[in-house]
């Protein structure tokens, strides 16, 4: 489904450069649910951003779906990150003059659907994530949970090959990131792939998988029998 | 081939579509006040563009209107330029009578002279006569009212009566108490009123006169003039012949001034008189001015289609970079570029439009109609506003287009920006 091959990025600060990533290779299959970990500044967003299409490895490949990603053209990736990728962001990242449904409709109706299908599909995403009763309110009317799980129903409702979460639960106290993780969780149980990055174990220990990156490398990568 | 650009154009109507949803929903849930400042200001930039060259082109065109309606009519029959006067007036004026398109005609005698008041208290010979000199005019006062309103002209005193014989009606640019202005070699009437006599010198002859009253009507036709009973003019300067120097027509409404030039020339008529359309006789530096006032215009509308697009340049460019983030993320989540370049499009078109709208509205609702009504005044002309329809849609539409630009631009700037960089903040 997803793969990445000896994948490395740099930055470059004055005359030093940063090696962030420092060859990094795994696989993840169709219905996989991998918990990404590791210390802070050990390159995890950095990895995820690249996997996810919204950075350019300095070297290396991303397969999605067997199609190699780092070398077409920007509107192709774009156009890959529409159809076949979602995204949660720690922070949820949604657009604040709409309401939640029409957070969730917005990528439906770039991928095509008319404006009523779209909204049929998005209030489902809603209904499935269980925020069927706040399609019409803005993000401001909406808790932290509340606004993280439009996210993720505005991630999934496109139906994507793999989704994409940075810390979807840094903000949110622990009862709230049991219930995101629960959705996670359910949709994963219907077959969503995910990559999510965390700190904490508890949640890791939820998963199928868990990569440990330290300092750029892949220390460990261990699947959790259930 | 045909699929690849179907294809292509079901994508520019899907990045319409999302762009439209977006661009509607920000507008609709910003903040009112300042969807109504920057709806205001585009308001002001359409009034600007029209309604500045509107005034300076109106100005004028109040003082062409007043010289058709005080003066020309709409056809003008003046002596041929090596005659002194409309020969075979007679003929002349029943041919023009009889053309089916003239409502009104009438008819002058024109002759340069002198007017000196005072004459009388004059102590010394050595002393400068109080006089001036200008073309006087020999009019049938009743006649001369109906064609051009003469008698509405009035400033003070009366109008003349068909029987007057010794009244005289003297424009009031002729007297230093309406044009006071120091000129080299100008000499006006001082110290004169309604009922003091005058004595009046046409060629050799010289005859006295009451003042029956002063004319302004901002055309130099009137207000440069002394007017007298034709009988009177024909008497002191031996014209028996009945031969005019100006003759005056006016054309029932719709009728078409060059239709009935072509019929006037068709009988002759120009054998012995220069004819000409109201507009065709306009004084060159009128037309000059006119020209002149219309590029004037043109560049103050210019500077504020400048403004118009600066102004939405700003508001595009602060609404895009505050929401930077926001763009990242959709583009993040795969929006394409174009979705958004037209996002912000969208919202300034939607700031034009509706400034426009608000813009016509008052322009075609409230200005033309009280500037029609209360003519601005001007020394030389009650100024009017001049908005052509075709004009002003063409105005409209370059704003609109300037505006499509200004929003476009640092849209594009913003939209262009790395996504990653956006979404984090970076930079
Ligand atoms: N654009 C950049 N330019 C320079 N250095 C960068 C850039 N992006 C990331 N880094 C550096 O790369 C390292 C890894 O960053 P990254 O954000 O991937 O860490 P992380 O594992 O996600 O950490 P955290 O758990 O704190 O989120 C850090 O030292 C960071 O400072
Ligand atoms: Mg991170």
């Amino acid at each position: 489904m997803i793969k990445a091959l000896n994948l490395r990025k740099s930055f470059r600060s004055g005359d030093s450069e940063l090696h962030v990533l420092k060859g990094i290779s795994f696989d993840v299959k169709s219905g996989e649910f991998v918990a990404i970990t590791g210390r802070s500044g050990s390159g995890k967003s950095t990895l995820m951003y690249q996997l996810g299409l919204l950075d350019n490895p300095t070297s290396g490949e991303v397969y999605i779906d067997g199609v190699e990603a780092t070398q077409i053209s920007a509107d192709e990736r774009t156009k890959m990150r529409l159809s076949e990728l979602g995204y949660i962001f720690q922070d949820y990242a949604l657009m604040p003059e709409l309401t939640a449904l029409e957070n969730v409709l917005i990528p439906l109706l770039m991928q095509g659907l008319t404006r009523k299908d779209g909204e049929k599909k998005a209030a489902e995403s809603l209904e499935r994530i269980g925020l069927g009763h706040r399609l019409e309110n803005t993000p401001s009317q909406l808790s932290g949970g509340e606004q993280q799980r439009v996210a993720i129903a505005r991630a999934v409702a496109h139906e994507p090959k793999i989704i994409f979460a940075d810390e979807p639960t840094a903000n949110l106290d622990s009862e709230t990131s049991q219930v995101v993780l629960q959705n996670f969780i359910s949709l994963n149980k219907e077959g969503q792939t995910i990559l999510m990055v965390t700190h904490e174990p508890e949640y890791a220990n939820l998963t199928d998988r868990i990569i440990t990156l330290s300092d750029g490398l892949i220390v460990s990568d261990v699947k959790l029998k259930k | 081939m045909i699929r690849r650009i179907n294809q292509k154009l079901s994508h520019l109507q899907t990045d319409l579509s999302v762009g439209f949803f977006l661009a509607w929903r920000q507008v609709k849930r910003s903040s009112l006040a300042t969807t109504l400042l920057i709806i205001f200001v585009m308001m002001l930039t359409f009034l600007n563009l029209v309604v500045v060259r509107g005034i300076l082109v109106g100005l004028l065109q109040g003082s062409t209107e007043a010289y058709k309606a005080r003066f020309a009519g709409d056809i003008i029959l003046t002596n041929l330029p090596k005659k002194d006067f409309i020969e075979n007036s007679p003929s002349v004026i029943e041919v023009a009578e009889n053309l089916p398109w003239v409502e009104h005609l009438t008819y002058r005698y024109v002759d340069g002279g002198t007017v000196e008041a005072g004459y009388k208290t004059r102590v010394s010979l050595t002393d400068d006569p109080n006089s001036t000199a200008g073309s006087v005019v020999g009019i049938n006062p009743e006649v001369e009212d109906r064609a051009t309103g003469l008698a509405g002209t009035v400033l003070e005193g009366r109008y003349l009566t068909p029987e007057d014989s010794e009244g005289i009606l003297i424009g009031a640019n002729m007297l230093k108490k309406y044009l006071d202005i120091e000129a080299p070699g100008l000499t006006l009437l001082e110290n004169v009123a309604v009922g003091d006599k005058v004595r009046l010198t046409i060629g050799d002859t010289r005859k006295e006169f009451v003042i029956r009253g002063f004319l302004q009507s901002k055309v130099d036709q009137v207000d440069f003039r002394m007017f007298i009973l034709d009988s009177t003019f024909r008497n002191m300067t031996g014209r028996s012949d009945f031969n005019v120097d100006e003759v005056t027509l006016v054309l029932k409404p719709g009728s078409d001034p060059e239709l009935a030039k072509s019929a006037l020339i068709a009988s002759g008529v120009d054998k012995y008189a220069r004819v000409q359309t109201w507009e065709e006789s306009l004084p060159k530096f009128l037309l000059d001015i006119q020209n002149t006032f219309g590029l004037l215009g043109n560049v103050v509308g210019s500077i504020g289609l400048v403004v118009a697009s600066i102004t939405i340049f700003i508001v595009i460019f602060v609404n895009a970079i505050t929401r930077k983030k926001y763009i990242g993320i959709l583009k993040g989540i795969g929006i394409d570029s174009t979705a958004l370049e037209f996002t912000y499009v969208m919202q300034s078109a939607f700031y034009a439009v509706a400034g426009t709208l608000l813009g016509l509205l008052v322009l075609y609702g409230f200005l033309v109609p009280f500037v029609t009504a209360h003519p601005i005044k001007f020394p030389f002309s009650d100024g009017i506003l001049v908005a052509e329809i075709p004009n002003t849609l063409v105005r409209a539409g370059l704003l609109l287009l300037a505006t499509l630009i200004a929003g476009y631009i640092p849209a594009r700037i913003v939209v262009k920006q790395n996504t990653l960089d956006a979404i984090l903040g970076r930079k």
